[in-house]
């Protein structure tokens, strides 16, 4: 690989606190050689041709932490090669897959052939989690300490809560004596059973069981309790109602842990189900407006750590339903920065502290070295040009699904180039 | 039987999902068009012809007996060729989906499909996908929009007015389509609706509809002109929303006690099928002076009638 000069570019790097205009040099062997103000012109040697970037953005590739693979099991939803694709285009370049596939990701066997089957297929850093019980039936722990030394980097039921409060302590005590981190998706099973969107007049108007918010807060106080006995690596996959960005806020003073938000709960609301939109079928579900909010402010505030797409493909025959017999979920790997950008554009948070939840902010949690723009490190990196409008069309998504939450809507902010390890995957 | 139809007017949509959509206009000329129906049905020949021609497809997914024999008859009255489709022996059974049926009898060129189905919803998804009118025969607990107009048309005919009236609909709310439906209708047209409801069965924010709500029935049924008991849906309870039907009756069953309190000459009525001993009195359900349940399944016929002839034409 060729050596490769960028400069004249605006980088934002929260991990080194890095925003400024510059320049970037990547090395033959795809790692970052210099960066920063230092790298223009003046410094860089006549007889190289620096791209110069105008002004756009260059940011560390962004860590999606919550992205559904349908491999093994699913694969007409979506492949390693597929989602790497969608992946890219968006600016990701690390993701961690939930172990919901056919089968679980529950042993050290499967593993093997997900680590196999994601560095053959996918060109971006895919990180596989496992699940928190075997079968996520909620019932027995996984081999924690065994999974984590065949590389897997956190544990969740994914869809799934633990409902079990004596099982979830002892996930907590083993978590922390193998330093293994926990996510939880925070639902209560019983006052959430058949429900399909948020309490309130929206449900009752359209005559569809509902998931109050109530059963978010329930688990997260639980499970806040015993993280105070048991001080493991504890994560919040999402949350999605105000009152629980006001308890987390109160509980952070006091105890360690984390806790992300979906891309879809910061920028829609109930509302926006209008008529049964299967698409905006979300878990956890979109609230009222007051709640979206309160996210947006819990993220300005940095009570919420993360931002995530919450990536769950789901094929047109899943969807074209009654609201009912419908799949849960939105693709949504692709749009997950430039959406992220219209919290930025609208005044809301400021984009360096949206950069931060999209990619330093994940890799900390995870502990792995991505997310940063360190000289010595991988170039991970995506090339954004800020301003750029375009419209969100179905025909246009790269995921094999096609379930966008947001089909036609007006974003600003596109990403023009993702490079890996240096190379240049992505192109507009 | 001639019937004069009123040609100024039009309805302003092309299905019939639910009273939510509809006008107060579209709600009076609906009301006022089965009124000749009421008479052609009391008459000796009961058949005309201007649905003559048309196809008519009742799709139930639930089972129903007077909403289903109710649109089977107003279809054939007008003249309609009427299928009714048993769904329990369908393709559904063997996995077709909703979207699927509905193309296959799409192809068939259908007028009218009439469709109830256990999924609130289920009706607008069809309406996308097919070409001709689809009228809601119930759809989960969102909307039954006939039982509504039925209603309307009961007590325009016995009180000779709606607007101002006080009307307490009382029972399973939280499951009730025809609930919501009465409540959209009702309040259209300027009655004050009271709700009367244990707080397990009350629907959240069902207030910000502009009705009041009650758990104490006899609070509830206070000055009230009309009594309306809604069936216990037991078939879509999942879980402990009531400790027993018997502690249920003490409290919301429809008893002369309770009724008292509502005004002397109140009507009462009930959508069918009743759980009598449950929600409503036995001898209250059968008496003739206050009961006028027979007279909303006699009128459910027109209604029918006329939104068949409005939403075809």
């Amino acid at each position: 690989m060729k050596k490769q000069y960028f400069i004249n570019a605006n980088i934002i790097d929260p991990h080194n606190s890095i925003n400024e205009n510059g320049g970037l040099i990547i090395g033959e062997g795809g790692k970052i050689e210099a960066i920063g103000k230092k790298v223009n012109t003046n410094n860089l040697p006549t007889r190289e041709k620096p791209t110069d970037l105008k002004g756009k953005y260059i940011f560390p590739g962004i860590v999606d932490m919550r992205v559904f693979v349908g491999e093994p099991g699913y694969e007409y939803k979506e492949n390693f090669r597929t989602l790497s694709n969608a992946a890219l285009s968006g600016g990701v370049t690390s993701v961690v897959t939930m172990p919901n596939t056919d089968p679980i990701i529950d042993n050290v066997s499967i593993v093997d052939f997900l680590k196999r089957r994601g560095r053959d297929k996918s060109k971006i850093n895919i990180f596989p989690c496992a699940s928190l019980t075997q079968n996520t039936d909620g019932t027995n722990m996984t081999e924690f300490g065994l999974l984590a030394k065949k590389g897997i980097i956190a544990f969740t039921d994914g869809v799934k809560t633990i409902q079990n409060t004596r099982l979830m302590s002892r996930i907590m005590n083993s978590a922390k004596d193998l330093g293994c981190l926990v996510m939880q998706h925070a639902e209560d099973y019983d006052l959430a059973k058949n429900g399909m969107i948020n309490s309130g007049i929206i449900a009752t108007k359209l005559g569809l069981s509902s998931i109050p918010d109530i059963a978010e807060r329930i688990i997260i106080e639980r499970d806040l309790t015993l993280l105070e006995k048991t001080k493991c690596r504890y994560h919040i996959s999402q949350l999605s109602a105000g009152k629980s960005v006001d308890i987390i806020k109160e509980r952070k003073q006091n105890v360690k842990f984390t806790c992300g938000v979906s891309i879809n709960n910061l920028s829609l609301n109930e509302n926006d189900i209008g008529d049964f939109r299967t698409f905006l079928k979300l878990s956890p579900p979109l609230r009222r407006e007051e709640d979206r909010e309160a996210l947006v402010q819990g993220l300005k505030d940095k009570t919420i750590d993360v931002i995530v797409s919450d990536h769950k493909p789901e094929d047109e025959e899943s969807k074209r339903l009654t609201f009912a017999q419908a799949a849960t979920g939105a693709s949504g790997i692709e749009t997950l920065l430039s959406l992220s950008l219209e919290l930025f554009h609208n005044g809301s948070v400021k984009l360096e502290t949206i950069i931060q939840a999209l990619t330093s902010n994940p890799a900390k949690i995870l502990n792995i070295n991505k997310g940063n723009l360190s000289i010595g490190n991988d170039a991970d990196f995506c090339i954004v040009d800020i301003n750029k409008p375009w419209i969100v069309k179905k025909e246009n998504l790269i995921s094999k699904s096609k379930n966008t939450s947001i089909e036609d809507k007006k974003l600003q902010g596109k990403v023009t180039n993702t490079f890996v390890k240096g190379m240049e995957l992505f192109k507009i | 039987m001639a019937i004069k139809t009123n040609k100024a007017i039009k309805i302003s949509k092309k299905h019939l999902l639910g009273i939510q959509d509809l006008s107060v206009n579209d709600i009076n000329y609906i009301l006022d068009e089965s009124e000749a129906f009421i008479k052609l049905n009391q008459s000796k020949n009961k058949k005309i012809d201007v649905l003559r021609g048309k196809t008519q497809i009742n799709l139930f997914f639930e089972p129903s007996t007077r909403t289903q024999s109710s649109f089977e008859l107003a279809g054939k009255r007008l003249g309609a060729d009427v299928m009714s489709m048993n769904m329990g022996n369908s393709a559904i059974k063997k996995g077709e989906t909703l979207i699927d049926t509905a193309m296959t009898l799409n192809a068939m060129h259908p007028d009218i499909i009439v469709i109830r189905h256990q999924d609130s919803g289920a009706c607008n998804l069809l309406s996308q996908k097919v070409n001709c009118v689809v009228l809601n025969a119930g759809d989960g607990r969102r909307e039954h929009p006939t039982q509504a107009l039925l209603d309307a048309l009961t007590i325009r005919n016995r009180k000779k007015k709606i607007q101002g009236l006080k009307i307490a609909i009382c029972g399973d709310i939280l499951h009730s389509r025809v609930a919501r439906s009465n409540i959209y209708l009702l309040t259209m047209l300027g009655a004050e609706v009271n709700i009367v409801a244990p707080s397990n069965l009350m629907p959240k924010e069902i207030e910000k509809f502009g009705v009041n709500t009650f758990t104490d029935m006899k609070k509830g049924l206070k000055d009230c002109d009309i009594v309306m008991m809604l069936r216990l849906q037991n078939e879509r309870m999942t879980s402990s929303y009531l400790s027993s039907n018997r502690e249920y009756y003490e409290y919301y069953g429809l008893t002369p006690d309770k009724l008292d309190h509502a005004k002397s000459d109140a009507l009462i009525m009930h959508p069918g099928p009743m759980n009598r001993g449950i929600e409503i009195d036995t001898r209250l359900a059968d008496d003739i002076n206050k009961s006028v349940i027979k007279e909303q399944v006699e009128l459910g016929v027109a209604v029918r009638m006329a939104c068949l002839k409005i939403f075809c034409e």
